[in-house]
């Protein structure tokens, strides 16, 4: 909504057209709460936005400029209400956030800024909830979002989608996707560890973006790929009690099968490029998961050489984390350890609890509960949420039993 | 370049047939912004002006005697007016004939603005 308000206001006046999002909000959960919901609140709340955004248009029209593509026609009571009448159409509004996608993935901006606007003005997130997919404080991602906002401003209109920097504005913006989607699927954020929606609004952009023909090449199916192969694995992450249950433990008839074969199928289509990128690799080892029917028949080997690429072209302290982990389950956990200990930039995991878990399953492995039982406590200090306090108290537990 | 006042004339039941229902209204509003935008890309519009409601007051005479109107008798109501820039007249009605009311029962009336007005009193 706050894009197809822009296609109107102009990027310009961004906070207005947040304003009128916020606004129709408000109203709605004035209104729900005395007369219930409606039959489609989402109707009712496009309808509440278009009514707002009248308002907005004629108590600013003398004293701001609104859109430049749109003219005069805010002038006048003859255009006006068609004007937000089209900005809200199906069509329209697919269009509006594919360039407010590019439009936030400004070249003057760092990557992590672009990714914060979009999560922001696209997906309505809060900045602690993109700290949390950051792994930075707050303070930092309102920062950055209110230096993105002055950008963007400056840019007077949003992106052109005929631009010839398209195909570089195309790579941030996957990367904001990806980003998200973990955002989803490792949730940092406090309400809860598994956010099925953060993933589903980052495969709905993507599809989005696999709309638009010049997008969808195939690094972005690479990406699509990534995205369902992961997806297809949500319904199993937790367990039967709520708990977050790792890739070991989990019930794989839950995956979902239909996500599986599609994710395949967007995967083989990704192939059709001369560049091998990170979503491509990723998806790879996603889809051997998917392939095995346990941790016991999974190819490791194909797992840890692929993690090998993917350390050569995109290396990160979570991707050595990975490797790791899949060492571990190719050669045990002795090389395992090592692989952890010598990862480099362990700084940059102090706050993830996972690094430290790892650590405690790898010990309990080789048989040193006590050793694991004080990497698992210093996961748990660490834990984001209720549903990682939860899983990493039973893991200690699992210590506290074995040491007798 | 001079100016020109369009004004949109349509019977009561021409009015209520271009936006009697969401989907007819949907049409007619997306078929009129059409054309404006077009007349404003080529230049020509002035002035996007204002539609009209189509009842309010007439207020008449020396004796300013105030009644309902102002056309309630009347077969045609003015729906509302815009302000366009042409090189003549000619050319001024050729932009008219784009009007979209015009595939109903509704009419343009094009009128030169008299610039000279005021110098011919001079006179």
């Amino acid at each position: 909504m706050v894009a197809a308000l822009t296609r109107i206001f102009g990027v310009q006046n961004l906070a207005l057209a947040e304003d009128v999002v916020q606004d129709a909000f408000c109203r709605a959960l004035t209104v729900w709460k005395v007369r219930g919901v409606p039959d489609n609140p989402s109707a009712w709340l496009m309808a509440t936005a278009k009514n707002r955004a009248l308002d907005a248009i004629r108590r600013e029209r003398t004293a701001r400029t609104f859109a430049p593509e749109l003219g005069r026609l805010l002038e006048s009571e003859w255009t006006t209400a068609p004007v937000v009448e089209e900005a809200f159409a199906a069509p329209t509004i697919r269009d509006e956030q594919l360039r407010m996608m590019f439009s936030c993935c400004h070249p003057r901006l760092p990557e992590p800024a672009q990714v914060a606007l979009i999560l922001n003005i696209l997906c309505g997130f809060g900045a602690k909830e993109i700290a949390g997919a950051f792994l930075t404080s707050r303070a930092a991602i309102e920062k950055r979002i209110a230096r993105g906002k002055k950008v963007l401003a400056g840019a007077k209109r949003l992106f052109d989608l005929r631009d010839t920097e398209f195909t570089a504005r195309l790579s941030a913006v996957r990367r904001a996707l990806y980003l998200l989607f973990s955002e989803g699927y490792h949730g940092a954020s406090a309400e809860s560890a598994v956010r099925v929606e953060l993933c589903q609004e980052a495969m709905r952009l993507t599809a989005l973006l696999r709309e638009h023909p010049p997008a969808a090449t195939p690094e972005t199916n690479a990406l699509a790929a990534l995205l369902c192969l992961h997806a297809a694995r949500l319904p199993a992450r937790l367990d039967a009690g709520g708990d977050l249950s790792p890739l070991g433990d989990q019930d794989r008839s839950r995956w979902d099968a239909g996500l599986i074969a599609e994710g395949l199928a967007l995967l083989e289509r990704s192939a059709a490029g001369p560049r091998l990128t990170a979503y491509h690799i990723e998806a790879a080892i996603a889809a051997t998961h998917a392939a095995a029917a346990s941790v016991e028949t999974t190819d490791w080997r194909q797992v840890v050489s692929l993690y090998d690429r993917l350390m050569a072209i995109a290396p990160s302290p979570v991707v050595a984390l990975n490797r790791a982990i899949a060492i571990a389950q190719r050669d045990g956990p002795d090389r395992g350890m090592e692989e952890l200990r010598a990862i480099k930039d362990r700084d940059r995991l102090k706050g993830y609890p996972f690094h430290p878990a790892a650590m405690g399953e790898l010990e309990l492995r080789r048989g040193n509960p006590r050793a694991a039982r004080k990497h698992f406590a210093a996961a748990l200090a660490l834990a984001r949420n209720p549903t990682e306090r939860r899983f990493l108290q039973k893991r200690v537990r699992a210590c506290g039993s074995l040491s007798g | 370049m001079s100016d020109f006042v369009y004004l949109f004339r349509a019977s009561e039941g021409g009015r209520r047939q271009a936006l009697g229902t969401p989907e007819q209204a949907q049409r007619s509003l997306s078929a009129w912004l059409a054309w404006i935008r077009e007349l404003e890309a080529k230049g020509h519009l002035k002035d996007p002006g204002q539609p009209l409601e189509p009842a309010g007051r007439l207020v008449r005479g020396p004796k300013k005697v105030v009644t309902d109107g102002p056309y309630v008798e009347a077969k045609e109501l003015v729906l509302g007016f815009i302000v366009v820039e042409a090189r003549d007249l000619a050319q001024a009605v050729d932009l008219a004939k784009g009007c979209p009311m015009l595939e109903g029962d509704g009419s343009v009336e094009v009128r030169p603005v008299e610039a000279a007005m005021l110098g011919q009193l001079g006179r």
